[in-house]
């Protein structure tokens, strides 16, 4: 059942933690009052503290400490109800003061924990140590210009909430389970809009190897992974490469690697070679932030209902299977969508249909819930016309296949294509006199005892109209003309 | 009539007020001034079109009846300020070229206020020096001499252009910053004021930073009222600090009622330092019996801790410096001094950029906070900081005032304390502790020493009390009565 | 604790300062004299002290989340020694 990698001496066991940099939700900078926004034209949103200008100090943005605040809440942890800012001090030409403001000995969140849910094994507990507030630092192109590098300090400033893990998981799919869970809770949140591509959450996963049980052994960090497929690649990749050295002999060297998606691979980062030493210290420019009860229990009044809490409530309110719940609340666009088709409906005919028919849709189409064109309202009023019998289960998917290209609603697919079930009795019954009359002997057979040939006559209508006439109506209207 | 130089600003803005002369006229006698005393070499930047056309705005203002708190007066900022459109440079060669976008807080305040600033003074290289020999621009003279010697004299630092500025009678007023005495000391050196007001009075944005927790923005003046009102239009909360205390600006010069009667005034033993010249000794006790005179009650009290202050500031000062001066970097603004990479260009530029008592301190700073000396330096530092604080609280359970020497020596020549830092450091010796504990402190000119060449009282209150301060300093300088005057050798130099 | 002259190499690059294998030693007698000196606080009973973090009993005030500033490069990059742009330019990085 364990996630094991063969190497040539036997098993090993892979352990990894990891540090998640989320970008923090927020119209401002941490310490100064230049916007977030990402892709902006380079240096036009730098303030003179941003850039580090002389004399320059920071002020807090309120609101990130709320987002961070509230994160630690919803990943259950501990509020410190007194922290500390440090500097963390090195020289990079991306970090304009020549450190970074963070949070060292005294975070703002302490122990947490993040619950991972499988469909075929036992939930994981992964421990959350801490969640601290800190900038983000400008960015470096290194491969605009044959000699330099060019420098823009948008980013810098930027409100980060470094998440660090315990070192909790053992396998690549509980890594990316793992980050896809935080990345749900934090949207949850409304704290970090998760989006990867374009960094506002970025992984440093550390890496060791071990015989199973054994002792930790040496870790390596991989910096700034931004996808979770990457995330894995670059695990199993790590986890290889370990085995390798340890079993060749030598001992894995604690370093810091960078991941090269096109290769596959990671590698030492040659800027980061150089000893670390940051000398921490707290910024003078800053006094310790003090949270009060009240600041803390708002938030706490405030938070959304969380995946742990909604799965729980699909489960026993709504009466869904686990693992449908657990699907249904893995993003919140979708529980949002799902409750909004649930909602006065039987929650598991509008789970199937989610989990059913739109996943299929999405999938094929390469769309994400939030670009559906089928508004939740639209495929609530389509499961109503199954319910009240204008549709059958088969015609529903074929007009669900058009909306879905379309955009349009149910009733007027059924109109233009002529879709809608036919439940005129009257009609079904004229339908059905001609069809008895045209096989007179088929009708003596069955009149003769002979019951199979019951399905030959609603074959029969069906074929009439296509398929459209309700099914029921036409199995009570013929076993009526049948024992005439 | 006297020399319109010779007026402080009480006396100046009278006279605007009055019409007896213009602030065209005040500020070109200054801008005379300056020209006249450029062997003291006061001046990083010389203002003149910019003083007067600022001068020609503020007599309209005057027309108009919207004059400022202090409107029309000629001062000299400290080039640690920084100063929109106008080179600002802390006196280092790091900062070469750089015009700032902005102004300093207190620099705008000040402008609002309707002073006019004629010139950028001196400085030791980002504040850091107590004798103003570690600028890049050269050292300032004190306009002071030795009774029958023509040695030149250091004028203190690091505010030691401002402090001869005043002293000079270029200007009745200038800004300085004090970090561990960089106001009091050259004030004490020059014959002049200075106030250190608690930390947090004064914004620090836009001040070039050396150590965040101890700097200080503070008036120098020939007179205690005349600091007074200048503080008053220097002082105030201000948003973009942090650090900046948000409280009401006290009308500082009318809480100079001239009545120190059962005010209690502290003498701490432990400032009678070891070796302590005979006049400073004097000085001090003429200046008990001043205010005992004048019915002050006079109380003998212990700061234990007095003599870890020294060290305290070296590790505390230097650490916080290393990292503030870490945005020098040749990257954004300033000097550049090519490298074969990114690394050699940062190593060259600072080498060049930053004087050796810069670097010197960087260097303490980046040992003390590295890994496995923090605790036993910087932390250990910061805990006796703690205790030095302590011991003030203490006293003031006591005393409402303390009253100590400036400085254990009066101005001494260039050269004189030879290259052992520690002998320059120990000039710090009285004024450091209050730094620490970020209480206010002021120096006043109270009378000359053996050497013919000024001494400075200090006088330190409890936090947000300058109004006690500005009382009991208005009482000993009218006691002291000190009229005297530095030899204008500048002039025909 | 009495630094070496490696120490002193190494400061020196973390302060990213070019310092001359001959200043070396002078620097690292300068050094070891201050810090020699300020080694005395070693004496001072500080058991159970908190370190000063700030002079003034405050708390950190904050700021509301407004964008109140930036959009202008151009003061941002007046200053610069190298540019591009509105980029600021040093020599080429290789991660």
């Amino acid at each position: 059942m364990s996630y094991r990698l063969q190497g040539a001496t036997g098993e090993w066991e892979v352990v990894i933690g990891m540090e998640v940099h989320s970008q923090v939700v927020s119209n401002a900078k941490l310490f100064s009052g230049a916007a977030t926004a990402f892709g902006a034209a380079p240096n036009s949103q730098v303030s003179l503290v941003d850039a580090a200008m002389p004399g320059m100090l920071p002020v807090i943005n309120a609101h990130c400490v709320e987002q961070a605040v509230r994160t630690g809440l919803g990943l259950r942890a501990e509020i410190n109800k007194v922290s500390v800012f440090d500097r963390k001090n090195y020289f990079y030409p991306d970090l304009p003061q020549g450190y970074q403001i963070s949070q060292f000995t005294q975070p703002i969140v302490g122990k947490g924990v993040v619950t991972l849910d499988f469909p075929d094994r036992e939930s994981v507990d992964v421990g959350i140590t801490r969640l601290h507030l800190e900038q983000d630092a400008g960015k470096s192109l290194h491969d605009q210009d044959p000699t330099r590098s060019l420098i823009d300090l948008n980013r810098s400033g930027v409100a980060l909430m470094e998440i660090v893990s315990e070192p909790d998981m053992r396998s690549p799919e509980e890594a990316g389970a793992f980050l896809r869970k935080l990345r749900a809770i934090l949207r949850y949140l409304g704290t970090c809009d998760g989006n990867m591509e374009e960094g506002s959450m970025r992984a440093d996963i550390n890496v060791s190897v071990r015989k199973p049980g054994g002792d930790l052994g040496t870790r390596c960090e991989i910096k700034n992974v931004n996808s979770i497929r990457f995330l894995q690649q670059a695990i199993v990749y790590e986890a290889g490469r370990q085995i390798e050295i340890i079993e060749g002999g030598d001992e894995v060297r604690q370093e810091t690697r960078l991941f090269d998606p096109n290769k596959g691979e990671t590698r030492s980062m040659r800027s980061k070679e150089e000893a670390h030493d940051y000398r921490y210290f707290p910024d003078p420019d800053l006094m310790p932030l003090v949270l009060d009860d009240d600041f803390i229990e708002r938030i706490r009044a405030d938070l959304p209902e969380l995946p742990d809490e909604k799965k729980a409530r699909f489960v026993a309110d709504l009466g869904l299977g686990a693992e449908d719940a657990g699907v249904l609340v893995a993003e919140r666009e979708i529980a949002d969508y799902f409750e909004a088709v649930a909602a006065g409906r039987d929650a598991r005919t509008a789970a199937n249909w989610v989990i059913g028919n739109l996943f299929g849709a999405l999938n094929k189409s390469g769309k994400t819930i939030l670009q559906c064109p089928v508004a939740p309202a639209q495929l609530g009023a389509l499961i109503d016309l199954i319910t009240d019998g204008t549709l059958s289960n088969r015609l529903a998917k074929e007009v669900f296949e058009v909306m879905f290209e379309t955009g349009r609603d149910a009733e007027a697919v059924i109109d233009e294509k002529g879709l809608r079930q036919v439940s005129d009795s009257g009609a079904i019954e004229g339908l059905v006199d001609g069809i008895l009359a045209a096989n007179p002997d088929k009708v003596a057979e069955y009149r003769g005892g002979k019951d199979k040939l019951f399905g030959f006559f609603v074959g029969q209508v069906m074929k009439a109209t296509q398929g459209k006439a309700n099914p029921q109506i036409v199995n009570e209207i013929l076993k009526k003309k049948l024992s005439e | 009539m006297a020399a319109l130089t010779d007026l402080g600003i009480a006396g100046a803005l009278d006279g605007l007020a009055k019409g007896d002369f213009s602030a065209r006229e005040l500020t070109e006698a200054s801008l005379g001034a300056l020209e006249r005393a450029r062997p003291l070499n006061i001046a990083i930047t010389e203002l003149p079109e910019q003083a007067l056309a600022v001068a020609d705005a503020a007599d309209a203002r005057r027309k108009a009846g919207e004059a400022g708190a202090m409107d029309g007066v000629p001062i000299v900022m400290k080039d640690l300020f920084c100063t929109e459109g106008v080179l600002t440079t802390a006196a280092s060669h790091i900062l070469d070229g750089f015009h700032p976008t902005y102004s300093a807080t207190v620099a705008t305040k000040l402008a609002e206020a309707g002073a006019i600033t004629i010139a950028k003074a001196n400085l030791d290289e980002f504040a850091m020096g107590s004798s103003n020999e570690t600028s890049h621009y050269g050292p300032v003279a004190n306009p002071w001499t030795r009774t029958g010697g023509d040695a030149r004299l250091v004028p203190g630092g690091s505010s030691g252009g401002s402090a001869a500025s005043v002293a000079a009678r270029v200007v009745a007023g200038a800004t300085g910053t004090d970090t561990g005495g960089s106001i009091r000391q050259p004030a004490a050196f020059t014959g002049i004021v200075g106030m250190k007001p608690t930390y947090g009075r004064c914004s620090r944005w836009g001040i070039v930073a050396f150590a965040s927790s101890l700097d200080q923005a503070g008036p120098m003046t020939r007179s205690v009222r005349d600091a007074a009102i200048m503080l008053g239009a220097m002082a105030g909360f201000d948003p973009k600090d942090s650090t900046s205390v948000d409280r009401p600006v006290p009308d500082f010069a009318a809480a100079m009622s001239g009545d120190v009667r059962g005010l209690r005034v502290g003498v701490p033993t432990e400032y009678r330092v070891e070796g302590m010249p005979a006049d400073i000794e004097a000085l001090w006790q003429q200046g008990i019996d001043w205010l005992k005179t004048a019915g002050a009650e006079i109380v003998e009290v212990s700061l234990p801790h007095t003599k870890y202050a020294l060290p305290v500031y070296y590790i505390v000062a230097p650490a916080e410096a290393s990292s503030n001066l870490a945005r020098y970097d040749g990257v954004r603004y300033g000097l550049r001094v090519p490298g074969a990479d990114l690394t050699e260009m940062y190593e060259n530029t600072r080498a060049a950029g930053f004087g050796h008592e810069v670097q010197r301190r960087i260097m303490i700073g980046t040992y003390v906070l590295s890994a496995g000396y923090y605790d036993a330096y910087y932390l250990q530092a910061q805990k006796v900081r703690t205790r030095i604080a302590e011991d003030f609280r203490k006293a003031y359970e006591q005393v409402d005032v303390l009253l100590t020497p400036t400085t254990p020596s009066a101005a001494f020549a260039f050269g004189e304390k030879g290259d052992d830092p520690i002998a320059m450091y120990l000039n710090d010796v009285l004024t450091v502790p209050a730094s620490l504990a970020g209480l206010p402190a002021i120096s006043l000119p109270a009378g000359l020493g053996a050497e013919g060449t000024p001494l400075g009282l200090q006088l330190i209150g409890r936090p947000f009390d300058e109004e006690t301060v500005f009382r009991a300093a208005g009482v000993l300088e009218e006691a002291a009565g000190f009229d005297h005057r530095p030899d204008a050798w500048w002039e025909e130099a | 604790m009495s630094l070496d002259k490696a120490t002193v190499a190494r400061i020196a690059r973390l302060a990213r300062i070019r310092v001359e294998d001959e200043q070396l030693e002078p620097l690292r007698r300068e050094l070891n004299n201050i810090l020699g000196w300020v080694e005395q606080l070693g004496e001072v009973d500080t058991a159970g002290v908190e370190p000063m973090t700030s002079v003034t009993p405050m708390t950190l005030r904050t700021r509301v989340d407004a964008v109140t500033d930036g959009g202008y490069p151009e003061k941002v990059v007046a200053n610069a020694p190298d540019g591009v742009e509105h980029f600021f330019a040093v020599p080429k990085v290789i991660e």
